[in-house]
């Protein structure tokens, strides 16, 4: 590190701590043995086997690892045609356009993008009888509207940022475009695609008030049922969740970030 | 390099994957994207009404194969009439200002000094900045509600360092809304600095140094001004965002905390108002996303670079 300028270090510093303390407190107060949240009354884990026996919370989140899953893996397609199309495809047409319609939604206030796409659906339903109600199906198609957005400026940067000169050597050996891209640039930006799908799993994992907007009566996804516990207040189970949910997605973003900086090393 | 993309191009236009390629997610985009704000403002211009959906078609058949055609501009006046809906896009503003300042004032010293770090510390340190954008957003405001509340965790610590008597109220006031904004924005606005601040070229601070400017004025003469299109383009990020936010004015502010998220939500979900909802986000609409795509529209064409 550099010594050149402590006063900044030390803002850092305390910029990570601003940054983790409060998720550490959620994490020391799901051992809480005490119903009041911010009372310590000693190591318990109950609150984690309270968590298991709750078929609501644990319906709510294999619906919401469901819809991520598959959202994450629709974000991906499309948001790789989205940046091989921005990259690749520059004289086209429909260049700017496509630009500017992927950089939207990552700006895009949340109420907006969920209002818009239920009013879309609502009028689809009555004008084309599609989709008939609300619930997996909606969320899915809106997560992945907005989560392609975060795909294509990954799989972008990988793309604009890799050697072409092997892509150059097959073609001119006469192989098709189809398939040099599938043996040689798919492999080449493969750790991009999975960053991405990490990345648009999580996005959808984490999603309300899209969702909530979406979503029909019988679909309620876990932040949705987070949401209304919290409103009712502080839950040590909510905590135990909390932590839970802290767990899966440092290992996702580990996995992720361990890929990136592979995908950094291989290029320098 | 130039020679192979040009080839390619060509080669690829002759393969129909090319139109693929470009079509669907174009296609995608414009069906779940752009269609449904066109559904927006037709709701926006429609009369509320107790049914299902919760609005009027503007046809109606009034009887002998009449029909009549009704517009209401009656949401748009009334935004401008009730009070509180100018309240609630001022308020939302003054809080976006406010947080992308105070983001600022956090985050560019953070991205600066990642910047001057070792260059193997560089992509762990802003790991660290990205992991919490990571980890569920709601769970993060929810945390903040333990450490701000009358008998959380911050009231307790500063009562037992004996700086306080009484406890703070914090939590439901604003406040806690711009402690909870600034905490989950931060990370948006580092990003970009930090990939402008890296950048710059240390020739230009070192010529200054060798003619005897001091630090800090070579900071304020030549990084500042260089890192600006970063302080930019991640204000823009905090800002827009920040406008409709609804989960942290909802859980950590109090009844006086309006912002125009969360009034629109209210429209849609208690009050069953969808076309008010609509004409609330058609005018963030206008204010808020054409500019930014119209901007990024040139900024793509004039650049030749991908947004």
């Amino acid at each position: 590190m550099n010594s050149r300028f402590p006063l900044l270090m030390g803002f850092l510093i305390l910029g990570y701590l601003f940054l983790y303390l409060p998720i550490f407190s959620v994490i020391v107060y799901s051992f809480n043995e005490s119903r009041l949240v911010t009372v310590w009354g000693g190591f318990s884990t109950k609150w984690y086997g309270e968590l298991l026996n709750n078929n609501q919370l644990l319906n709510a989140a294999w619906l919401s690892v469901k819809i991520a899953a598959l959202n994450a893996s629709l974000a991906v397609v499309l948001g790789t045609m989205a940046a091989l199309a921005l990259v690749r495809f520059r004289s086209s047409r429909a260049h700017g356009s496509l630009g500017v319609m992927v950089a939207a939604p990552l700006v895009m206030p949340e109420v907006m993008i969920g209002l818009s796409l239920l009013l879309l659906f609502v009028s689809m339903e009555s004008l084309l009888g599609w989709p008939q109600g609300r619930g997996q199906m909606t969320i899915l198609i809106a997560h992945a509207t907005f989560s392609m957005a975060y795909v294509t400026v990954i799989v972008q940067g990988r793309l604009a940022h890799m050697d072409q000169s092997l892509e150059e050597a097959a073609l001119d050996l006469g192989a098709r475009p189809r398939k040099v891209f599938f043996t040689i640039t798919l492999p080449i930006i493969t750790p991009a695609l999975l960053a991405g799908w990490l990345l648009a799993f999580t996005l959808s994992l984490d999603d309300l008030v899209i969702a909530s907007f979406v979503s029909g009566p019988g679909a309620t996804t876990l932040p949705m049922m987070v949401y209304s516990s919290v409103r009712m207040g502080v839950s040590p189970q909510i905590n135990a969740l909390a932590s839970l949910m802290l767990l899966v997605v440092s290992i996702a973003v580990l996995v992720a970030g361990v890929l990136m900086y592979r995908q950094e090393q291989t290029q320098s | 390099m130039k020679h192979w993309q040009k080839s390619s191009e060509t080669s690829a236009l002759q393969h129909h994957s090319y139109r693929l390629i470009i079509g669907v997610p174009w296609a995608w985009l414009a069906l779940f994207f752009i269609l449904p704000f066109c559904f927006v403002l037709k709701i926006s211009l429609s009369e509320a009404a107790l049914a299902q959906p919760p609005y009027l078609p503007w046809f109606r058949e009034v009887g002998q194969g009449l029909i009549t055609i009704k517009l209401n501009i009656g949401n748009y006046l009334r935004l401008m009439e009730d009070s509180l809906y100018l309240h609630s896009l001022l308020g939302s503003m003054k809080v976006a200002a406010i947080s992308t300042l105070l983001c600022l004032i956090i985050g560019y010293p953070m991205a600066y000094a990642i910047a001057q770090t070792d260059e193997r510390w560089r992509l762990p340190l802003l790991m660290l900045v990205i992991l919490p954008f990571w980890t569920s957003f709601l769970i993060r405001v929810y945390a903040w509600i333990g450490i701000l509340k009358n008998n959380g965790l911050l009231n307790q610590a500063l009562m037992s360092l004996g700086i306080i008597d009484q406890p703070l109220e914090i939590l439901h006031t604003p406040t806690a809304v711009y402690i909870g904004i600034v905490y989950s924005y931060l990370p948006f606005l580092v990003l970009p600095l930090y990939a402008t601040l890296v950048r710059l070229d240390p020739v230009l601070l070192e010529a200054a140094a060798d003619l005897g400017c001091r630090p800090f004025k070579q900071f304020l003469t030549i990084t500042l001004p260089q890192s600006l299109p970063g302080v930019i383009a991640g204000s823009m990020l905090v800002f827009i965002p920040v406008m409709g936010e609804f989960v942290i004015p909802d859980l950590l502010g109090g009844p006086d905390t309006l912002m125009v998220g969360k009034t629109l939500w209210m429209e849609f979900f208690n009050n069953k108002d969808w076309p008010m909802a609509s004409a609330l986000a058609a005018l963030l609409l206008l204010i808020l996303i054409i500019p930014f795509m119209v901007m990024r529209y040139y900024e793509a064409s004039s650049s030749g670079d991908a947004p």
